[in-house]
């Protein structure tokens, strides 16, 4: 991805004036998004908190980010603006006024119903919702999690720097709930500048990229790999702290055999073998430390797939490349 | 020291105890602090500091993670060029420009890096008191004293928000963890595990043998900063009445 952020122009002609109402221009966040029904987990993510894992705050952010970055550059935020993460679709949402939206990430059937019609709409384009416009988002046909942008970013007030929801440390905004109304922030600077956006599919089986671990040498020689010829599994003992794989076995050196590590920083991405030997894939909502050896790490780019990774799905590893 | 890779955004700095821990982190703080006032011939390795977002310590290891625009090669280099001349430089490490000379040894652990120490009343009625005594042969009331009397620094956090590993407890307070961790420790507990004390800022399972409880609230997002323990301070256990 080259565009980090929207370029700051001012609306020209080619800018649609739709996208620029008086009414997107309050100095103060109003309540502009109505929560009629939140799915199964519906929470607010951005780019998330850094600075504070040296006591206890993990980072957290949305689980795939780039897929929150393209649905704000849709429209015409800072990519880290703070949107939803729908997990697994079935959130239904009425805006209050009129709304820019745009949608990324796991692919849903989606709808806008305007009065008595209900028109489908796709994910990747700026979408115009006039007040009183219900969208409703069903179950993604794959992956996981399905981001939600509105213009001008979910107001809800930050909390550390951020209004990311850190479900393992408890920080930060609560799971949506039916009824709610979301305050959404003074539309940006920026126009609106793509229309749709090529986007890449969700694989059919995972391929993660994995670079040598720091711990690499608490296993066996053939751990690494087996790590990376062998089929893995998401189990359902997966969420935004960790995916839990099933599938073979990773073997620790003999000399390292019953060792405890001490605690040591973690990162998104980290893949852990506890005592068990099966790997544990860390993501968004890791823990700050960890206390297993770290044989792998998954590369930059590829993190954001975890994301999307649903329960049953195949995973495999293969070497990471510079 | 070990300068090793973390993917594709962090650097992991091994070292061999919590004494170089203190060492390293100091300086690379003390160093992050100062980097985007550098002038050459640290430009450089400055910019590259700057770009580190998270300084993470635990029990032997420092955790760098940098933005999208950090160089980790460049960092590996700055990093053993700053923790080297620390080495070289100042016994407790704390500030990399320092150039006095010691021939003292690093015992930075027990230092406090910053004037003041935190006192900690505390309850002393904790679950497990009993327990600790008979695991250490001492009486109820010498496990209490030998706890109050030490000054403990943190060495690190992690675990939850606002969650501190004291260093400095008396040897012979040193007791395992439980074999079965409690569903449910109470905010505020006062607890102690293998060499470390420290105090539960909210509701968790936990593991750790229950000395007492302390009503100080030890991480608030309202307040600044929001965690009262952080790497470095100094803290003394003060026993009080219910």
């Amino acid at each position: 991805m080259t565009a980090t952020t929207p370029t700051p122009t001012t609306p020209s002609a080619t800018t649609p004036s739709a996208t620029t109402p008086s009414a997107t221009t309050p100095t103060a966040p109003v309540g502009a998004l109505e929560v009629l029904a939140p799915g199964l987990l519906t929470l607010v993510q951005d780019d998330g908190r850094p600075g504070w894992a040296h006591v206890g705050v993990g980072r957290a952010g949305a689980a795939d980010l780039g897929a929150l970055h393209l649905a704000n550059r849709l429209v015409g935020n800072d990519e880290g603006a703070a949107g939803l993460e729908v997990l697994l679709g079935g959130l239904q949402v009425r805006a209050r006024r009129p709304l820019t939206v745009a949608l990324a990430g796991a692919p849903a059937p989606t709808t806008v119903r305007r009065g008595s019609l209900v028109v489908p709409v796709g994910p990747h384009a700026p979408l115009e919702l006039a007040a009183g416009d219900v969208l409703t988002l069903g179950t993604p046909v794959r992956g996981l999690r399905t981001y939600l942008a509105v213009r001008g970013g979910v107001a809800v007030p930050p909390v550390l720097g951020s209004r990311s929801s850190d479900r393992l440390a408890g920080l930060g905004p609560e799971p949506l709930t039916a009824g709610e109304v979301l305050p959404v922030g003074p539309a940006p600077a920026g126009g609106i500048v793509v229309d749709v956006a090529p986007v890449r599919p969700v694989p059919d089986v995972a391929v993660l990229p994995v670079w040598p671990g720091p711990h690499v040498a608490w296993f066996g020689p053939h751990a690494l790999s087996t790590l990376r010829t062998s089929s893995y599994r998401v189990t359902p003992a997966t969420d935004r702290t960790a995916l839990r794989l099933g599938g073979t076995t990773l073997r620790r050196a003999p000399e390292h055999e019953g060792r405890e590590l001490a605690p040591v920083g973690l990162v998104r991405g980290a893949v852990q073998v506890p005592a068990d030997g099966l790997p544990v894939v860390f993501g968004a909502d890791h823990p700050v430390t960890g206390g297993y050896p770290v044989l792998a790490v998954v590369a930059g780019g590829a993190v954001d797939l975890l994301a999307q990774l649903r329960p049953g799905d195949p995973v495999r590893f293969a070497p990471a490349r510079r | 020291m070990r300068v090793l890779r973390y993917g594709d955004d962090a650097l992991l700095v091994e070292v061999d105890d919590l004494d170089e821990v203190r060492r390293v982190d100091l300086a690379l703080r003390a160093a992050r602090s100062h980097a985007p006032h550098e002038h050459a011939p640290y430009e450089h390795g400055a910019a590259t500091l700057a770009h580190v977002v998270d300084l993470v310590p635990a029990a032997r290891s420092v955790l760098l993670r940098v933005d999208a625009r950090g160089d980790l090669d460049a960092l590996a280099r700055e990093v053993t060029r700053l923790v080297t001349d620390s080495t070289t430089s100042s016994s407790a490490g704390a500030s990399p420009e320092s150039t006095a000379p010691t021939s003292t040894a690093p015992t930075s652990t027990a230092r406090p890096d910053a004037a003041g120490v935190v006192e900690l009343p505390v309850v002393y009625d904790g679950i497990d008191l009993r327990e600790v005594a008979e695991l250490t042969g001492l009486a109820v009331g010498d496990v209490v004293r030998r706890h109050t009397a030490a000054l403990y620094t943190v060495a690190f956090g992690g675990f939850m928000p606002g969650f501190a590993y004291l260093v400095g407890l008396d040897p012979s307070l040193r007791v395992p963890r439980r074999d079965t961790p409690r569903e449910r420790v109470p905010a505020g507990s006062v607890a102690i595990a293998d060499t470390f004390s420290a105090v539960y800022p909210r509701a968790t399972p936990g593991g750790w043998r229950l000395l007492g409880r302390c009503a100080t609230t030890l991480f608030d997002v309202d307040r600044d900063p929001p965690a009262l323990l952080t790497p470095g301070t100094a803290v003394r256990f003060v026993p009080v009445t219910p």
